[in-house]
């Protein structure tokens, strides 16, 4: 097996803030990303998956370079990106791009859509003819299903759907090689996502891009990422062949989010309603748990939980889980209800 | 008598670049105790429907038609009545439940607000009655939870802080505009469950309004599909997820990812984007992205209204609640399995 | 299905590629349109517009000469027959003129000092808020101590070191102003420093001065456009006051705000002299100040539906 592009290596991001008066100053840490550690290999897709406050953004942005890690290394093509300074990191930006969760917020109100995406063309090569320019970006555009005659127009006059095709216009336009979408497509609407994800997979597979997905749910990560790694609260939980993590999870975690996706089915969904077991909040970031961060809601939990933090573990299939009781538990999801609503599209023979 | 019933509504927004048509010519209604969907993609006017029934609507918009609750037409109604109904009888839950809380005061003091304007209810017996509703949300600890800021609580718990306030006064219909869209799934699956247990107990009315279908299956009994400001399909949940009849539907279900799929099958998705509201022109507004585009959607579609009052409007035709199955093979997709069961 | 799609798109593309380009319709061009429908702020602006014309070419068309003494017609009440429209003041000077000539000056200082502020507030202010962190409070802090320094001392310190002269008042009011324009800048930018479309360039690898110039300073145009509508009848206003305690700028020049204060002095016996140049300096603060609402709705793009 080839060397994988890019390595994470005990990655941590903390963010420090100070609260009380100016005498009784108090410093507060939150740990936001806590230990991560995975390889990426070219052309592989890995989606990370996490909630609200799971650090997932942040693990992103570290890679980035965007926020300053506080330990750990970020190996791209064997050069620690952690000790770049910033003239050097900016020249990584080329092969390295980031996809916004919020298509509108993350494109600038009053370029048009021609100048934002050949800026990064002209922040690398100030040089390039503006004819040139201009060509390379109506290519992409019509590459990201855009009408290249739209360059002209300002985010705006979009649909939330073309904004987020501009976005990734612009991350493609400098031929990287990795791609870090966070949650691109949580703010669209059900019927536009599908289209983003299709566009995305196309474009890994003709382009040979590595693909980051972050996503909030496990719902659409698995139509596109070959492997996925879960967090919860800045630490990794699981990571897994998405196959083998959807057919049997080795985390309670994993399990919870695989359960709370809705089912889209009125009979099932009432058939397979049971109480919700996953009750309560996260604990405060600030003062995280003893032992097993997810100890406070776990229904698996023995006293073992409460004491020792579990390592993430490399199981029997090669699989990695953080979860003492990995081995023992078993949580595969039973055969899948095999009643189709007829909306689901089936190949015709 | 329904306790809801919506005729012919029309919205309508000025705005510099023109006339923009949110809602068209809608009819719906709400019965004592039922729950119903109205699902949509941004822009269909979904919340705009709403808003304008609530007296809510933006400065620049205006509305016509009527919405007759329990017979009063909240349309004809002067501000003070309409405040009467709002938040007494018709309670709202939003998106963003931080935007319709008021960051300096506490929860309790919020609560107590609501209830001694409404019942009249002294202060303490008020306050009693904010904690109990607070337990009633499961909010854990709800006494010490009450004196809290709301930027003390996490979304989901927020969410729950709305959803009590909202039941506070007993309504008889809660209008829910994309409830769990800002949140994390765990806590989406919670307060979706939340929603629909609440519901059983009291007896209110539910008028869930959302984008993702797969919500809409656990805790509604109707569905209603809007598309550029009109109604394209209605039909009881199970109806709507076994026998759409409308294309749009057809799309919109089939883009819903779905946990029993298949890894490898590629996503479905409705191509296109939704049209511009400023200039619909005549003809079937889905028609650019439809799958199954005739030469006729260029006229009006009829509005098709079945014996059990599903309606569906699209030129294909329904037989008995049905699709022809003539025009189901010939288009080749999907549905053929079901709609062979049924023929025969 | 996907593919039919797919293809029908690609006809739909090349057919695109051979149509022209669709024009873009900037935010500037909507607000632009949104002001036009504002009554108040057109109706302001062709005022202003037609007293910049008259205070430019007034003084030249009038036969009267603004520092002219007609010795005949000294403190004469304004007449057609005459020829002193706007009457003349104690020593025969035609208030017409006078008016019109102090009307460039007012509004000169308007300007040059509203433009004093605006490049250094600005700059001042974006760099500032966009870099944060220390450098943020070194330069807000010395912000803080140039605006405790008591105005009218640090007017009179100028005058008496350097002697009155025109010069000194742009100085002046610039150095105050642009204080304001500076801390309204740098909150702005620290909004927009943290928005996804900021974050967006520098992922793309932009360095920190394209940013400014290209994400920061644009976004900021428009509260800074309405701010400067604002400022320019403040910093009338401050001249006029300056000029009516006597600092303001030297005789034969004048402006309104010294116009106003020869004016008051004979107010009883000689009322014109005082209600000409201060109608048409009420005239103009009014008009900017409308001017300067009507753009804060236009440019206010939370009404879009």
């Amino acid at each position: 097996m080839t060397a994988p592009i890019l390595r994470v290596q005990d990655l941590a991001v903390n963010f420090t803030s100070y609260t009380g008066g100016l005498l009784r100053r108090k410093e507060r840490v939150l740990r936001a990303v806590n230990g991560i550690s995975f390889d990426l290999h070219a052309s592989e897709s890995l989606g990370i998956v996490g909630e609200t406050g799971s650090g997932k953004s942040t693990l992103a942005r570290a890679i980035l370079g965007l926020i300053k890690p506080s330990r750990g290394r970020v190996m791209w093509r064997g050069e620690d990106l952690t000790l770049l300074d910033e003239e050097q990191l900016r020249q990584k930006r080329k092969e390295i791009q980031i996809v916004f969760q919020d298509p509108v917020a993350s494109l600038d109100p009053r370029m048009t859509a021609g100048d934002i995406i050949s800026e990064p063309l002209w922040t690398f090569y100030p040089n390039m003819a503006s004819l040139q320019v201009e060509e390379r970006a109506r290519g992409i555009m019509k590459m990201v299903g855009l009408l290249p005659n739209q360059i002209n127009r300002y985010p705006h006059q979009f649909s939330g759907g073309q904004c987020q095709r501009i976005g990734i216009a612009r991350a493609l336009v400098l031929n990287p090689k990795l791609v870090i979408c966070d949650e691109p497509v949580s703010a669209l609407d059900v019927s536009i996502q599908a289209q983003i994800i299709n566009l995305l997979k196309d474009l890994q597979n003709k382009l040979g891009l590595a693909l980051i997905f972050i996503a909030h749910d496990l719902s659409l990560v698995k139509h596109i990422s070959d492997r996925i790694l879960v967090m919860y609260m800045g630490s990794s939980m699981e990571l897994s062949e998405r196959d083998a993590l959807y057919r049997r999870p080795l985390h309670p975690y994993t399990n919870a989010l695989i359960e709370s996706v809705p089912i889209p089915d009125p009979i099932l969904a009432a058939q397979a309603r049971q109480d919700s077991w996953l009750s309560g909040d996260m604990p405060s970031p600030y003062e995280p748990p003893r032992g097993c961060i997810f100890n406070p809601v776990c229904p698996y939990k023995v006293s073992r939980c409460e004491t020792d933090v579990p390592a993430l573990r490399r199981m029997e299939h090669g699989d990695w889980a953080a979860c003492h009781r990995a081995e023992d538990l078993d949580l595969s999801i039973g055969p899948v209800p095999s009643r189709e609503a007829p909306g689901t599209r089936r190949e015709i023979n | 008598m329904s306790l809801l019933e919506v005729t012919n509504l029309q919205v309508k927004f000025n705005t510099p670049e023109g006339e923009v048509q949110a809602v068209n010519g809608l009819d719906f209604s709400v019965e004592r105790g039922e729950s119903l969907a109205i699902v949509g993609e941004s822009g269909a006017g979904k919340s705009q429907a709403v808003m304008a029934i609530m007296g809510l609507l933006a400065e620049n918009g205006s509305v016509t038609g009527k919405a007759e609750f329990k017979g009063r037409d909240l349309l004809q109604m002067s501000r003070k009545e309409l405040n009467k109904v709002r938040g007494c009888e018709i309670a709202m839950i939003f998106q963003d439940p931080m935007t319709s809380l008021n960051p300096f005061l506490t929860i309790e003091k919020q609560m107590a607000e609501v209830i001694t304007h409404h019942q009249g209810l002294r202060r303490d017996e008020a306050r009693a009655q904010a904690v109990e509703m607070l337990r009633a949300v499961r909010i854990p600890a709800p006494e010490e939870r009450a004196k809290q800021y709301p930027h003390e609580f996490s979304g989901g718990m927020r969410q729950r802080v709305m959803i009590a306030m909202g039941l506070l006064c007993e309504p008889s219909l809660l209008i829910a505009d994309e409830p769990t869209t800002a949140l994390d799934v765990t806590v989406q699956a919670q307060i979706t469950q939340l929603v629909g247990e609440l519901r059983q107990k009291s007896n209110m009315s539910l008028i869930l309004i959302t984008h993702d279908l797969a919500v809409v299956a656990e805790i509604c009994d109707r569905v209603l599909v809007m598309y550029a400001g009109q109604v394209v399909e209605t039909g009881c949940v199970v109806d709507i997820f076994y026998r759409p009849q409308h294309p749009y539907t057809q799309g919109l279900l089939a883009s819903v990812p779905r946990m029993n799929r298949p890894v490898d099958d590629e996503l479905h998705f409705i191509p296109g984007n939704p049209p511009n509201l400023m200039d619909l022109g005549s003809g079937c507004h889905f028609r650019e992205r439809c799958s199954r585009v005739m030469d006729v959607c260029e006229d009006d579609p009829p509005l098709q209204v079945a014996p059990d009052g599903r309606v569906s409007r699209c030129f294909i035709a329904m037989e008995n609640g049905e699709m022809k199955r003539a025009e189901m093979v010939a288009s080749g997709t999907d549905a053929e399995e079901d709609s062979t069961e049924t023929a025969e | 299905m996907n593919n039919s799609a797919d293809i029908q798109a690609d006809d739909l593309l090349a057919a695109a590629m051979r149509e022209d380009d669709i024009r873009g319709r900037s935010l500037w061009v909507d607000a632009w349109h949104r002001l036009l429908k504002n009554r108040a702020a057109v109706v302001s602006g062709i005022i202003m517009a037609t007293m910049l014309l008259l205070v430019l070419v007034g003084p030249v068309l009038s036969p009267w000469e603004g520092d002219f003494t007609d010795w005949d017609n000294t403190s004469s009440k304004p007449s057609l027959e005459t020829g002193h429209w706007f009457g003349t003041d104690s020593v025969g000077r035609d208030i017409l003129v006078r008016t019109l000539e102090g009307g460039r000056i007012s509004l000169l200082v308007g300007l040059v000092a509203t433009l004093v502020s605006l490049a250094i507030g600005v700059t001042y202010g974006a760099i500032a808020g966009y870099y944060g962190g220390f450098t943020d409070r070194i330069m807000m802090r010395m912000v803080d101590i140039v605006y405790a320094l008591p105005f009218m001392f640090f007017v009179i310190l100028l005058m008496v070191v350097f002697g009155r002269h025109i010069v000194l008042i742009f100085v002046a009011i610039g150095a105050v102003n642009w204080l304001d324009m500076a801390r309204i800048v740098r909150g702005q930018t620290l909004g927009l420093k943290n928005t996804e479309f900021v974050e967006a360039a520098r992922a793309c690898g932009v360095d920190h001065n394209a940013i400014i110039r290209h994400h920061i300073i644009p976004n900021l145009m428009g509260v800074v456009m309405v701010y400067v509508t604002l400022t320019i009848p403040q910093v009338i206003l401050v001249e006029s006051f300056l000029s009516f305690l006597g600092l303001g700028v030297q005789e034969p020049m004048s402006s309104w705000g010294a116009l106003v204060n020869d004016g008051a002095q004979d107010m009883e016996s000689a009322p014109w002299t005082l209600i000409f140049p201060a109608a048409f300096l009420t005239v103009t603060l009014y008009c900017f100040n409308y001017i300067g609402d009507g753009m804060r709705d236009a440019l206010d793009p939370k009404d879009r539906l």
